[in-house]
C-alpha cells in the first residue's frame, strides 16, 4: 500500500494563556490516505478543531506544536517556514470553514472572490463558471456578481466550497462545514462533497460533532476526547461494535430516527470534559466512564491495536471486544407514567405573526393552529424561516400576533405581555436556547430561583431557600450551587438551572426554543431526559421547539411540522418517521444523515431557495420545491387537510392513497425495523 | 441608492433650514444695539434711527429673517457693519483659503496616519506599535500653540520655511503654496493620533475575522490578504471619520490659524465676533454648518458606496 499522504505523529499542540501552557493535543497518531474521507469527532473541548489546524499548521499565534511531526507527503509541515506553508495552502490542502456567513470577504463579488484563487493558481479565470456548474449553480453568471450577504448560507458554503477545490488539492480539511446550516441544505452540501470526492480523488479531514454525517460520509473515524485520541477505526466496524466506551457513550447519547423516551431511552454520558489543562495521569475518561477500574485511576493507558486497522485507548478494550462487558450505560430509571385524565391546556386558533420590514411585512406565521394537553409534549419541527420560533414569542407574549386567538385552560390571553396578570405569568414559563444568555450573571443561581418563588408564587423570602433547594435536586444539582454564579457552571448546568427557574412558578405549560441545540449531544441526553422526567412529575404541557427531527421525535407525543409559517403535517410521535407523509417531511426525514451506517435512506433533495416569508408563494406554500408537485391545483388552491387511519394530519393536494402508493418508508432499517 | 441620496438631499435641507433658524435667533438675541456700534456713543436718537430704519431693524422679526434668508439664497449677502465691504467675496476668499488648507492637511496627514495605523496593527503588541500608538498620543496631547511654535522653530528658522502665513489675495496655488506646509503639518498632528488609532483598531478588529483566514488557507501572498481583504474593510470607518474631519478643518483651525496668521475662515469669524459684526458671523456660520453638513453626507455616502451590504439589500 501507498504511504499516507498525511501522518500526525506523536503531534502535541499547546497554548499560552498568560503565564501559563495549557495542552490542547497529547500524542496524537493519525494516518489519512489518498482520497480517504476521514471523520474526526468530538465533543467541544475534545482539542478536534485545534487539530483540524494544526493539520494545516495555521495554529492561533498562542499556539504553537509542542512535539510530535505532521508528515504531508515526504515532508514535515511542523519544520516548514511560513512561505512554504503559504505554497501548500489552496494547492496542496484546501480548507472549509464552520460557518460561512462570515467567512467570505463581505465587500468582494463573490465571483471575484474565487477568481482571485484561480489566478493565484495559475487556472484560467473563465473556469468560474464551469466550477460553479458543477457546484449545481443553477444561475451562475447571476451568482457570481452578488456579493455574501446577497447569498443564502447554502449557497456561501458552495462558493468556499468552489474556492477550496480550485486549486485541486490532495487534502481538504473540513471543519463542522455543514453545522450552521438546515437539514435540507446540509443534505444537498453532503452530497456536492460526496460528488466532488469522487471526480477529484481528494483526500477529506472531516471535523463534526454530527455523528450522524460521520456514518454517512465517512471511510474512517477517529474519535477525540481532552485532547486525546480515544478511539480510530472504520467507519462500519466503529459503529458496529465501538471499543472504547466514550464512543459508546457519545452513541448512546443521539436520538436515532424513531427512538422515543418512554420505550428506549438515551443514556448520555454523566459529567463533563475535563477543562484544557488540566494534567491527567490517569485514563483521561476514567471520571466519566461506567467501566472504570483501579488501574483506569492509576494508569494511562496506551494506545493499542486490537486489529491492524483499528486503534484503542482503554484498559479495558479486550473484555469489551470479547463481549465480556458492555460499555453502555445502565438506562436510568424513567419517572412513572401515572397515567391522568389530559385535559386541554393551551388551544392556538388562526394564529399570524407578522414583522414590519423595510421591503414589506413578513409574514412569520400565517395562520396556525395548535392544541397542548397537559402532561404531553407537542413538538414542533421546521427549518430556519418555519415561524416555529415566533411561534412560541407569540404564546409566551414576546411579539403580538396580529390575528388570532390563545387561549390557556379555557381563557383567552391578552396579546401583549404586559396585559398578563401574574396568575398568567405564572403558568406561562419558557426554556430558552442559549443557557448562556438566559441567566442573570450577577445574580447567584440560588437568587435566581428565588425571584420566580417569591413574585410568581407569593413564597416568604425566608421560605424560599428551602425551595431553591428543592428545586436544584429536582435538576439534579447539588444544593450547594445556590451559592454560585452562572460563571461558574456550564453549559448543560446552566440549562438546568434555566429550567428549575421555569419550572419554580409550577407552569400548567412549559416553552422550549431549541433547549438543547446549543450543547454538546452527552449534556443533550440528559437534559432531555430530564425535561421528560420533570413533565411526568408535574403533569406540564410543554410546547418543543427544534430543528432535530430525532430530537422531537424522542421527546414530543404530537409532532408539528412547519414551513414557511404554516403547518404541513402533524402526527402521533410514534407515527412520523411512517408513510404516508407530507412530501416536506419526506424530504426533510431523507435529508438527515442517520447516526448508522447501515441504515438505508431513500434520496429526496429540495431545489431552490426558501422562497420570501415577505411574499409567500400562493396556493401551497411548499409548492416552489416540492418534488411531488401536482400542477397548477397547487399553484392556485389551498391544499385541504387529510387524515389518516393512524391519526396523522397532512395538508396536501395529493390523495392519500397515492402518498402510500409512491412512498416507502424513508428509512429502512438493516434487520428488525427500529429497534 | 438613488432614494437614499435623494432622502439624504432632504435631510441636508432641512437641517441647514433649522441651523439659519437657530443662528439667526442667536444673532437677534446677543445684548446690545448693533447701530449704536457702527455710529458710536455720541450720536442723537435721530440718527440712531435712521440708521435702524435703513437696516430694517424696525420690522418683526420673522419678516427680518425671511428677508435675510432670501437674500442669502439669491447671493446678498450685504455689507459687513464694521468695513462696509461687500461680505460675500470677502467670505468666499477665505474659504477659499481654508479649503486649501484642509485639502492639503488631508493629502498629507491622512495617508500618513493611515500608514502609522495598518503598521501599528499588523504589529500589534510590539515595540512599533507601542510607539507609534504612544508617539500619536504625545502629539495629540499638545495644544496647537505649542506643537505650531515647535515647528516654527524647527522648520522655519532652520530650514527657511516662511512662519507667516499671511496670503496675498492674488497669489497663485504655487506661491502660496510654501506658506501652507508649517500651519498644515501643525493640523495634521491633531488628525494623526485620532486616524491613526482608529485604523489601528479597525485593522486589528477585522484580522480577527473569519475571512481574512480563509483569504490566507486559499495560500494569497501576505501582502494580497492585507490589501484586498482586510484593509478593504478596516477603512470603512476611517473613511467616515475622516471625511467628516474635513468639516472641521474647514472652520476648527482658529488657534492654528492665529499662530501662523493664516486667512483662513476662523480668524475671519473670531473678527467678526469682536466687531459683533452680525451679517458677517451669519454668513460665516451659515457656511461653516453647510461645510460641515457636506462633509457628513460625503462621509454616509461614502461609506454606503464602499459597503455592498448597506448599497445593495439582501
Amino acid at each position: 500500500m501507498a504511504s499516507p499522504l498525511l501522518q500526525l505523529q506523536q503531534l502535541a499542540v499547546s497554548y499560552k494563556v498568560g503565564r501559563r501552557t495549557l495542552d490542547a493535543l497529547r500524542d496524537v497518531d493519525l494516518s489519512i490516505d489518498a482520497g480517504q474521507t476521514y471523520g474526526l469527532v468530538g465533543e467541544s473541548g475534545s482539542g478536534k478543531s485545534t487539530l483540524a489546524l494544526a493539520a494545516m499548521r495555521y495554529l492561533p499565534a498562542n499556539g504553537f506544536i509542542r512535539s510530535g511531526s505532521i508528515m504531508f507527503g515526504d515532508k514535515d509541515l511542523a519544520k516548514l517556514s511560513p512561505e512554504e506553508m503559504r505554497a501548500r495552502w489552496g494547492r496542496q490542502i484546501g480548507f472549509v470553514p464552520q460557518n460561512p456567513a462570515t467567512a467570505l470577504n463581505p465587500s468582494v463579488r463573490v465571483g471575484d472572490q474565487i477568481r482571485e484563487a484561480l489566478r493565484l493558481y495559475s487556472r484560467d479565470e473563465s473556469d468560474v463558471m464551469e466550477i460553479l456548474k458543477q457546484m449545481r449553480i443553477a444561475d451562475p453568471a447571476r451568482v457570481a456578481r452578488q456579493y455574501p450577504h446577497q447569498l443564502s448560507g447554502g449557497m456561501q458554503q458552495r462558493m468556499l466550497i468552489s474556492m477550496a477545490l480550485s486549486g485541486n488539492p490532495h487534502l481538504l480539511v473540513l471543519d463542522e462545514p455543514t453545522t450552521a446550516l438546515d437539514v435540507t441544505t446540509e443534505a444537498a452540501i453532503l452530497d456536492l462533497l460526496r460528488g466532488a470526492q469522487q471526480m477529484l480523488n481528494t483526500a477529506m479531514l472531516y471535523v463534526t460533532h454530527n455523528l450522524g454525517v460521520v456514518a454517512t460520509l465517512t471511510d474512517r473515524v477517529a474519535v477525540l476526547y481532552a485532547g486525546e485520541l480515544a478511539e480510530d477505526a472504520p467507519t462500519k466496524e466503529l459503529f458496529r461494535q465501538p471499543l472504547h466506551p466514550y464512543t459508546r457513550g457519545l452513541l448512546d447519547s443521539v436520538p436515532r430516527l424513531g427512538q422515543r423516551k418512554d420505550v428506549n431511552r438515551l443514556r448520555g454520558i454523566v459529567g463533563q470534559i475535563p477543562a484544557l489543562g488540566e494534567t491527567i495521569d490517569a485514563c483521561v475518561f476514567a471520571p466519566r466512564c461506567p467501566l472504570a477500574i483501579e488501574i483506569c485511576w492509576q494508569k494511562r493507558p496506551t494506545l493499542d491495536a486490537p486489529t491492524p486497522d483499528r486503534t484503542v485507548r482503554c484498559h479495558r478494550w479486550p473484555e469489551i471486544m470479547a463481549g465480556d462487558i458492555s460499555p453502555s450505560r445502565a438506562v436510568e430509571k424513567s419517572s412513572q407514567v401515572t397515567k391522568q385524565a389530559a385535559n386541554q391546556v393551551l388551544q392556538v386558533d388562526g394564529l399570524q405573526v407578522a414583522y414590519k420590514m423595510p421591503g414589506g411585512t413578513l409574514q412569520a406565521v400565517r395562520g396556525v393552529d395548535v392544541q397542548a394537553t397537559s402532561g404531553r409534549t407537542l413538538g414542533v419541527v421546521g427549518e430556519s424561516g418555519s415561524g416555529k420560533s415566533s411561534l412560541a414569542r407569540a404564546v409566551i407574549g414576546l411579539v403580538e400576533p396580529s390575528e388570532g386567538k390563545i387561549d390557556l385552560l379555557g381563557i383567552q390571553l391578552p396579546k401583549r405581555l404586559t396585559r398578563r396578570n401574574r396568575v398568567v405569568l405564572s403558568h406561562l414559563q419558557m426554556v430558552f436556547q442559549n443557557p448562556e444568555e438566559a441567566l442573570n450573571p450577577h445574580l447567584t443561581v440560588g437568587e435566581s430561583l428565588s425571584r420566580p418563588l417569591i413574585t410568581l408564587r407569593g413564597v416568604k423570602p425566608a421560605d424560599a431557600k428551602a425551595q431553591v433547594g428543592e428545586l436544584l435536586a429536582a435538576v439534579r444539582l447539588p444544593a450547594d450551587y445556590a451559592d454560585r454564579l452562572p460563571s461558574q457552571l456550564s453549559g448543560g448546568e446552566k440549562q438546568r438551572v434555566a429550567i428549575a427557574r421555569a419550572f419554580a412558578s409550577q407552569p400548567e405549560l412549559l416553552l422550549a426554543d431549541e433547549p438543547v441545540s446549543a450543547l454538546d449531544v452527552s449534556v443533550q441526553a440528559a437534559i432531555l431526559n430530564l425535561l421528560a422526567d420533570l413533565q411526568i412529575e408535574h403533569q406540564t404541557s410543554m410546547l418543543f421547539i427544534a430543528h432535530d427531527i430525532a430530537v422531537v421525535g424522542y421527546l414530543a407525543d404530537e409532532i408539528a411540522v412547519m414551513y414557511l409559517g404554516q403547518i404541513m403535517q402533524t402526527s402521533p410521535a410514534e407515527t412520523i418517521f411512517d408513510a404516508p407523509y407530507h412530501p416536506y417531511t419526506e424530504a426533510l426525514l431523507s435529508s438527515v444523515p442517520p447516526p448508522d451506517p447501515f441504515v438505508k435512506q431513500e434520496r429526496i433533495r429540495l431545489e431552490g431557495e426558501l422562497p420570501s416569508a415577505v411574499n409567500p408563494p400562493n396556493g401551497c406554500p411548499f409548492h416552489t420545491r416540492c418534488p411531488r408537485f401536482l400542477g397548477d391545483i397547487c399553484v392556485e388552491q389551498k391544499p385541504p387537510w387529510r387524515e389518516t387511519e393512524d391519526g396523522k394530519r397532512i395538508f396536501c393536494h395529493i390523495p392519500l392513497e397515492d402518498l402510500l402508493r409512491d412512498q416507502t418508508d424513508v428509512l429502512q432499517f438493516e434487520g428488525a425495523k427500529k429497534s | 441608492m438613488t432614494a437614499y441620496i435623494l432622502r439624504r438631499l432632504a435631510f441636508l435641507g432641512l437641517t441647514m433650514l433649522l441651523t439659519s433658524l437657530l443662528i439667526f435667533v442667536i444673532t437677534q438675541l446677543l445684548p446690545g444695539d448693533v447701530c449704536r456700534v457702527i455710529l458710536g456713543r455720541e450720536v442723537g436718537e435721530n440718527a440712531l434711527e435712521a440708521c435702524r430704519l435703513d437696516l430694517g431693524l424696525d420690522q418683526p422679526a420673522p419678516v427680518r429673517y425671511f428677508t435675510w434668508l432670501g437674500d442669502f439664497l439669491t447671493g446678498n449677502w450685504g455689507n459687513s457693519y464694521s468695513t462696509d465691504a461687500e461680505i460675500r467675496p470677502l467670505v468666499m476668499e477665505r474659504l477659499g483659503n481654508s479649503l486649501m488648507l484642509a485639502g492639503f492637511t488631508m493629502l498629507v496627514g491622512v495617508p500618513i496616519a493611515i500608514g502609522l495605523g495598518v503598521i501599528a496593527a499588523l504589529n500589534e503588541g510590539k515595540a512599533i506599535d507601542n510607539g507609534i500608538s504612544l508617539g500619536a498620543l504625545a502629539v495629540v496631547g499638545l495644544p496647537e500653540f505649542v506643537t505650531g511654535i515647535l515647528l516654527i522653530e524647527i522648520l522655519a528658522f532652520r530650514l527657511g520655511l516662511p512662519a507667516n502665513s499671511s496670503i496675498r489675495e492674488t497669489a497663485t496655488f504655487a506661491e502660496a503654496f510654501p506658506s501652507l506646509i508649517l500651519p498644515a503639518l501643525t493640523a495634521t498632528f491633531v488628525l494623526l493620533a485620532y486616524v491613526a488609532r482608529l485604523t489601528r483598531a479597525g485593522v486589528i478588529e477585522e484580522l480577527k475575522q473569519a475571512y481574512v483566514r480563509t483569504a490566507e488557507l486559499k495560500g494569497l501572498p501576505r501582502r494580497t490578504v492585507i490589501w484586498r481583504h482586510v484593509l478593504r474593510n478596516a477603512m470603512l470607518p476611517t473613511i467616515t471619520v475622516v471625511a467628516i474631519s474635513f468639516g472641521w478643518l474647514i472652520s476648527g483651525l482658529v488657534v492654528i490659524e492665529n499662530v501662523f496668521n493664516y486667512p483662513g475662515l476662523g480668524r475671519l469669524m473670531v473678527f467678526a465676533i469682536s466687531r459683533r459684526d452680525l451679517p458677517l458671523l451669519q454668513a460665516i456660520s451659515l457656511i461653516t454648518v453647510l461645510g460641515f453638513a457636506l462633509a457628513n453626507l460625503v462621509a454616509d455616502l461614502l461609506y454606503a458606496a464602499l459597503n455592498p451590504r448597506i448599497r445593495i439589500g439582501s
